[in-house]
């Protein structure tokens, strides 16, 4: 059974509560700007929450993946944006820490446990666009080092990054397919933005655009193919992880419902407030969404166990298609659920949370959770579903 | 084994969407190194479950099923015995 219990039961819940004030102080002024959470990422980065997932032996906090979910969810219920860096950071960490075997990788692990590095994430390419699993760019091989250079199409909190992993071709010669992750440290590549970050939502991840020309040693590379880390980290970590963002964001929506509602109900005593039973409504529909995400972050937090107490096994669940399956549709199900649900507690708050400003507006809290659909586009994960299906007897 | 091997070719050059010529590749050379892509995989799949009349298990629906002719050519042997 998925433990439901809130991460303020956890040894941490200090620094995160810490945090989330830090985060909530200024997450009005972070979208307005469309400036980074700076404030938020120092304080992560005081309570040495950057390192949350990696082991204590390397220098981090040792916390587990579902450990690390309870923090993204309870930092998106003061700002998205800032949860969004932090989820997009540790997605990378777990890239590291599960495919990393040369000394250049376990040296950039501990000082992100030391220094409390940002880690950044190149996957998308201008001419390729959202197809993660294509690349244009390829390695260009010098001896024991390398040189790549990239139009990267989106590129979050580069400014703020002290490292990237960039997926590319494994050679000239390689196909689009056949593609290698390095992880490049930011003494080693220059950054010329090429394009500016104003979107509806998430406006504080200050992504955007970006030409990168980089070069680093060979063991910079990861010896795994990227499709095996897409398949079995990359992908399943950002869908588990966005999903406890997608909680943050709906739990805070009605948590202010719920405000609202109580406030209307101590103004006329005796009376049931007219919101009253869309709001148990959306308190069900939140408890679905938090199901839906916890099992499958339970369920991938004992595959990858499997996983690593065997990596040669035969028959690992996180090579299965049924879990490629289900991952897709735990983005697709819980991006879909979160919109509903704060589009739906507007409409049951009406005029304070239609405000733009105010306790009860839900304003921000709805761009942001559109962001949910469209980042890692449902459209593509539904047609990469559609086709799985065609073959996967799983039911 | 060499007609098996001979029809996988045939279906990997049809719907692999390879950037190579097939019949330039040895029977134990990666495809996935030459450029197939994972929606081009589930077109071989459903072609190889249609020419050989088999159901491809959930099991053997992984990429190191798919990554050379010898490779699939294992999988259909270890599904008609």
């Amino acid at each position: 059974m998925p433990q439901h219990a809130p991460a303020t039961d956890s040894a941490h819940a200090k620094a995160v509560s810490t945090v989330r004030a830090i985060a909530a102080q200024h997450a009005d002024a972070v979208d307005l700007e469309a400036r980074l959470p700076h404030e938020t990422i120092d304080a992560l980065r005081d309570s040495r929450l950057l390192g949350a997932l990696i082991p204590q032996s390397l220098g981090g906090l040792g916390l587990s993946l579902t450990e690390t979910c309870r923090v993204v969810e309870e930092l998106a219920r003061s700002c998205a944006s800032a949860s969004m860096v932090f989820a997009m950071h540790q997605i990378q960490v777990a890239c590291l820490l599960w495919h990393q075997r040369t000394p250049e990788m376990e040296a950039l692990l501990r000082r992100t446990a030391d220094e409390q590095l940002l880690l950044a994430s190149a996957t998308t390419e201008k001419v390729v666009s959202g197809a993660v699993r294509t690349s244009a760019c390829a390695i260009e091989p010098a001896g024991a080092s390398f040189s790549l250079q990239k139009e990267a199409s989106i590129i979050s909190y580069a400014r703020l990054a002290d490292a990237i992993l960039i997926t590319a071709r494994r050679g000239p010669e390689a196909p689009p397919t056949d593609q290698v992750l390095a992880c490049i440290t930011a003494d080693r590549y220059r950054l010329d933005r090429r394009q500016v970050w104003d979107t509806i939502g998430f406006r504080g991840t200050e992504s955007g655009g970006f030409l990168v020309q980089a070069d680093g040693p060979n063991g910079a590379i990861f010896p795994d193919p990227f499709a095996d880390i897409s398949r079995r980290t990359m992908l399943p970590v950002s869908h588990v992880l966005w999903g406890h963002l997608w909680v943050g964001l709906a739990a805070e929506a009605v948590s202010r419902a719920r405000a609202l509602l109580r406030k209307q109900a101590r103004s006329a005593p005796g009376s049931v407030p007219a919101a009253a039973p869309a709001v148990v409504d959306l308190v069900n529909r939140l408890q679905e969404l938090r199901s839906l995400v916890y099992h499958a972050a339970s369920d991938y937090q004992s595959a990858i166990e499997s996983w690593q107490a065997d990596p040669a096994a035969a028959g690992l669940v996180v090579d299965s298609l049924p879990f490629s399956i289900r991952m897709n549709g735990l983005k697709l199900a819980g991006s879909k659920a979160v919109v509903e649900i704060v589009t739906d507690a507007i409409e049951a708050c009406g005029m304070p949370a239609y405000q733009a400003s105010g306790p009860y507006s839900l304003g921000r809290l709805l761009r942001d959770a559109h962001g949910a659909r469209v980042m890692i586009n449902n459209h593509r994960l539904t047609g990469a579903n559609a086709a799985w299906l065609l073959v996967s007897k799983d039911d | 084994m060499t007609t098996t091997n001979t029809t996988i070719r045939d279906l990997v050059a049809e719907h692999g969407n390879l950037g190579t010529d097939v019949s330039r590749l040895a029977d134990t050379d990666d495809l996935y190194a030459h450029g197939l892509s994972s929606l081009a995989t589930v077109q071989l799949m459903l072609a190889i479950e249609d020419s050989f009349e088999i159901e491809l298990p959930e099991r053997l629906l992984v990429r190191s099923t798919f990554e050379s002719v010898a490779a699939i050519a294992d999988a259909v042997a270890l599904l008609q015995t």
